[in-house]
């Protein structure tokens, strides 16, 4: 080869190594084409049924382009299921939060964790619509729960628990808190319990442990434990149909698309009723993630940063 | 809040045990210290000194025994009741707390005013000498820095006793050494009492008044670090203390306090400590085994390092025997020579199994 051909090569190489340093300075190398299949899935089930839903919704049976919207804020038996669902879904979640927290704490220092979790997690294997028959049976008025209260003399009358808003509200909490829950568990075990023995040696007590170590480290993971419990039960239909009154009290949003799409057999509307559910939905979730913003994000570790 | 005096005159650990099941993690510690002492908790890792500072902080119970502040039992208070102060080996600085804020939590959890919280963190701050980063979030220091900010918040709440749990170890060669000084220099002008977990010989010699070697939980030798780095009492203390010549020999007694020993065909003569007759241990620094004209021990060069000043080398016995030894001429393998040990550097212990 002659010397000329060899520097030829040698710049070649050194553009090529340079190209992908420039890459792999953007993150971007072999492992990056690992995201492809999941891109891939997500432009399939996610992307595409989402812009063909908005088209769609845009081309009303009649009317202007904006006509199912003008219908849905203009019918109060639509437009209330916003307020309808929103008053579950963020009950539901605050309350399982709130229950979350205190089972984590004290979860986190327990040796068989392990099981205890396991036995915390089983309502997410059961599904809600065995929750419901469960619920049913035992809130009901001939159910154990009001049998026991009338025996002990609490009430006179069985206190009407299922085919309503309490209903739905509870069977939301059992079948969303072991979500939540492992959720919490995972934030508040990813805390250095030496920053806990730190306060301790300083002279914090339990509670204010929590409130300034605890705490503060924990409001970016209940942000996120908010948003995707939030986002779970914002959707709920199995629950208020089996255990609500669907067509009063519990009719929810996910209720009026079903009924749109297949009592109505108008898809166009369906389209409609999801996209405002979705844009709902981002509402609560882009305030919530703006609020966390105002509170420390960093590692929750405490060594060499 | 604590309960603990600050004017206490001893702090005493008598027989403190912990097990971890069925493992006796601590064997019946006992320790006296007075007020104003450095005290270096050193071994290897695994020898229960991690688990002793965390018995003396309340950050675990003890299976048996008792620790006393003159005459009040701490060791059934929470951690937060003791009011020790306690630097965590991994710093354990609040991430969401500014510096500031950081050296000021023990003073607001006892319910301090402003203004004297912000004095005295000042003053905190001042004696770390680092003012300038009040403001900062741990995560924008240096570890030095940080290292710097976990002392200042221990001893701000003026603890009784401040507690270090191997506070260096995740410093670099040049700040570790820095950072000694420093430690040093701030117990001296807080005038508390200090307890010190290392691994490290230099670490506990070069800052502590008085060392506790520990091994397999228990107490092995309590003493200045003179005594410790002259005399150890036992050889796996010894071996611990940087002799690292530990050769079996038989030992018979001289007559006048002095015994003879030998290594190979090489006789020798060493100072007892814990066995001067039959089956023994011979303990000698590199240090101490240098070439002279008239060394009993005939030997070759294997390896020669040069350390600046003199060469640090191994050389075999002809009977195979490995010894490693100083040399301020230049020395290289292959090369024959003859070595020798002051008998007084030369100590002799009963041959226990290390």
């Amino acid at each position: 080869m002659s010397t000329v051909s060899i520097q030829a090569a040698a710049e070649r190489t050194a553009e090529r190594r340079e190209f992908r340093q420039w890459l792999a300075h953007r993150g971007l190398d072999g492992v990056t084409l690992l995201v492809l299949p999941a891109a891939l899935f997500t432009v399939a089930l996610f992307v595409y049924p989402f812009l063909y839903g908005l088209v769609l919704s845009f081309q009303p049976a009649e009317g202007g382009w904006l006509a199912n919207y003008r219908t849905f804020f203009s019918d109060p038996f639509l437009y209330t299921t916003i307020a309808k669902t929103l008053w579950l879904a963020l009950p539901a979640t605050l309350i399982n939060i709130a229950a979350s927290v205190p089972v984590a704490m004290r979860v986190r220092l327990m040796r068989r964790q392990r099981l205890l979790t396991t036995i915390l997690v089983v309502p997410i294997t059961l599904g809600t619509v065995l929750i419901a028959e469960g619920l049913l049976n035992y809130l009901g008025p001939q159910g154990w729960f009001n049998r026991t209260l009338m025996t002990v003399g609490l009430i006179d009358h069985p206190i009407r628990l299922v085919h309503n808003y309490w209903g739905t509200l509870i069977s939301l909490i059992i079948s969303g808190f072991p979500f939540t829950f492992l959720l919490t568990l995972s934030y508040v075990t990813g805390i250095d319990p030496s920053l806990e023995q730190a306060a301790a040696t300083l002279g914090a007590g339990p509670w204010a442990r929590f409130r300034h170590i605890f705490l503060p480290l924990l409001v970016p993971g209940f942000a996120i434990t908010f948003c995707l419990t939030f986002v779970q039960m914002f959707s709920v239909f199995p629950s208020a149909v089996l255990l609500g009154e669907p067509a009063g009290e519990t009719r929810v949003i996910s209720i009026a698309a079903y009924t749109a799409a297949y009592e109505q057999y108008n898809d166009s509307m369906a389209a409609a009723i999801a996209m405002i559910m979705g844009a709902v939905q981002l509402a609560i979730v882009a305030t919530v993630l703006g609020l966390r913003g105002l509170f420390y994000r960093g590692p929750a570790g405490s060594g060499k940063g | 809040m604590a309960l603990a005096p600050h004017d206490f005159r001893r702090l005493r650990l008598d027989g403190v045990s912990r097990d971890f099941g069925s493992f006796n993690a601590l064997k019946d510690v006992t320790l006296d210290v007075a007020r104003g002492e450095f005290i270096a908790l050193l071994g290897p890792s695994g020898c229960g000194k991690s688990t002793a500072m965390n018995c003396l902080a309340g950050l675990l119970t003890l299976s048996a025994g008792s620790i006393w502040l003159d005459d009040i039992r701490v060791d059934r208070l929470k951690p937060e009741e003791r009011g020790f102060g306690m630097v965590f080996q991994n710093y354990a600085l609040f991430p969401h707390m500014s510096v500031a804020r950081n050296v000021g939590f023990g003073l607001a959890m006892q319910g301090r005013g402003r203004a004297e919280i912000a004095k005295r963190v000042e003053a905190a701050l001042a004696l770390v000498r680092l003012q300038a980063q009040a403001a900062k979030l741990p995560g924008q220091l240096s570890g030095g820095q940080q290292q710097r900010v976990a002392i200042a918040r221990a001893i701000v709440i003026e603890p009784p006793l401040v507690l270090m749990d191997e506070p260096l170890s995740n410093l670099d060669a040049k700040l570790r050494l820095e950072m000694r000084a420093e430690i040093r220099r701030i117990h001296e002008s807080v005038g508390s009492t200090t307890i010190y977990v290392t691994h490290d010989q230099d670490e506990a010699l070069s800052l502590a008044d008085r060392v506790v070697v520990m091994r397999e939980g228990r107490v092995r030798q309590i003493g200045t670090p003179e005594e410790l780095y002259a005399r150890p009492l036992h050889a796996d203390v010894a071996e611990f203390m940087g002799y690292r010549n530990i050769v079996p020999s038989s030992a018979t007694p001289t007559g006048d306090g002095t015994s003879r020993v030998g290594i190979g065909d090489a006789a020798l003569i060493g100072t007892p400590v814990d066995g001067r007759e039959g089956a023994v241990l011979i303990a000698f620094r590199p240090d101490d085994l240098t070439p002279s004209a008239d060394g009993p021990i005939a030997a070759t060069v294997t390896t020669a390092e040069y350390r600046g000043r003199d060469f640090f080398g191994k050389a075999a016995t002809s009977a195979g025997t490995e010894l490693y030894f100083r040399s301020e001429q230049k020395v290289a393998p292959g090369e024959a020579i003859r070595l020798g040990v002051d008998p007084r550097r030369l100590l002799i212990y009963a041959d226990a199994a290390l």
